[in-house]
């Protein structure tokens, strides 16, 4: 449980992130399902809708 | 010397014939690999052989052979050992662990089998020694196989539990089972497969000791285990969304797990719910105690 670890985040809304986790930006829902997709199968994690546009990619 | 051929020799029978019947028994609790096959079959021989000349070494008496029933308990324990160090290196390699518990459990199934077998053995041979009745000691012999598998049976969630099947819905990004949450799924993609190919349970407590061995983790972890063991999992490594999870319901004490099977098949589901193992290091039991029947009502 300990070893949970927010590796990115991507956002359509530029204002709801910030701090030193990579953050990718995206122009549609599309396009962030795609980026969030494609970064959790690479890194083996699984994505979480924080619910304000903002997508997380966390390793448990 | 030759007088206690048959004494021996019918405890030795019994009680490898003892191990290989519990062999044949625990087709879910191990994989069954030949290697392990023989290497039970020999520790059970062992304990057969030292359970059966327990008593002659006493009538001759040679009483400092019964000094090796403790050697034989030490090696044992060892069995104890071999099968937890085993099952967890193996656990590395599961998808879906069998989890510390599961495994401490089987390793003591492993164990305890061999004092059975040597109880066994000295059952057979005592009845010989006393009344020189070769098929009345192998029928002793039996008995006991058949009372110490009785006896050894262990509860399943089926005995403790209603299990049913749950309806998977998603509030927002929110999976649930039933009222139960199970997990945050972000991806449309994901959750669309979900809703497609999973399948949910909900396991409802059949009183308070049962609420409190259901909340253990290592007895959850042992469930998402054997349904997967059961009915297969669309899991793999870069999919996290599609890992067996079993969640509680705070209020009410209640249990759903959610899965994502090769075979989607909810009769099958709930049937292997309902044969899981109740865990000995799970078990809880308030209600024996006067402050958890108080609570209780």
């Amino acid at each position: 449980m300990a070893k949970d670890k927010l590796l990115a985040v991507v956002t359509l809304n530029k204002e709801a992130v910030g701090g030193d986790v990579p953050i990718f930006f995206a122009s549609t829902e599309e396009e962030q399902a795609r980026i969030a997709g494609t970064l959790a199968q690479v890194m083996k994690a699984m994505v979480h809708d924080v619910g304000n546009g903002v997508y997380v990619i966390v390793k448990h | 010397m030759e007088q206690y051929g048959m004494t021996i020799g019918l405890g030795i029978l019994m009680g490898t014939l003892a191990r290989a019947y519990m062999l044949r028994s625990d087709y879910r609790q191990y994989p069954g690999y030949p290697h392990g096959y023989v290497t039970h079959m020999s520790l059970g021989f062992i304990a057969a052989a030292l359970g059966s000349v327990a008593l002659p070494a006493i009538a001759e008496k040679e009483f400092a052979a019964v000094t090796f029933l403790a050697l034989a308990a030490q090696q044992f324990r060892e069995v104890r050992n071999m099968e937890r160090e085993s099952l967890a290196a193996l656990d590395e390699a599961e998808l879906v662990p069998r989890g510390k518990d599961y495994i401490e459990g089987i390793a003591r199934v492993f164990e305890q089998r061999n004092y059975l077998v040597m109880v066994t053995a000295l059952a057979t041979s005592a009845v010989h020694h006393f009344t020189r009745w070769p098929l009345l000691s192998l029928l002793t012999g039996f008995a006991f196989l058949g009372v110490s598998e009785y006896l050894m049976k262990g509860k399943v969630i089926g005995d403790i539990a209603e299990v049913e099947a749950g309806q998977l819905h998603f509030a927002g990004p929110l999976l649930m089972v039933n009222e139960i949450e199970i997990m945050n799924v972000g991806l449309p993609k994901m959750r669309e497969k979900i809703l497609r190919d999973g399948l949910g349970v909900v396991i409802h407590p059949k009183n308070d000791n049962a609420r409190a061995t259901l909340s253990n983790m290592g007895q959850r972890q042992a469930i998402a285990n054997v349904a997967t063991a059961v009915l297969g999992t669309k899991k793999d490594v870069d999919t996290p969304e599609f890992t067996p999870i079993v969640r509680k319901n705070i209020d009410v004490g209640s249990i759903a797990l959610f899965c994502v099977p090769a075979e989607k098949d909810i009769d099958g589901l709930v049937a292997a719910v309902e044969r899981v193992p109740v865990l000995e290091s799970a078990r809880r039991a308030p209600l024996k105690t006067k402050a958890g029947r108080i609570a209780a009502d």
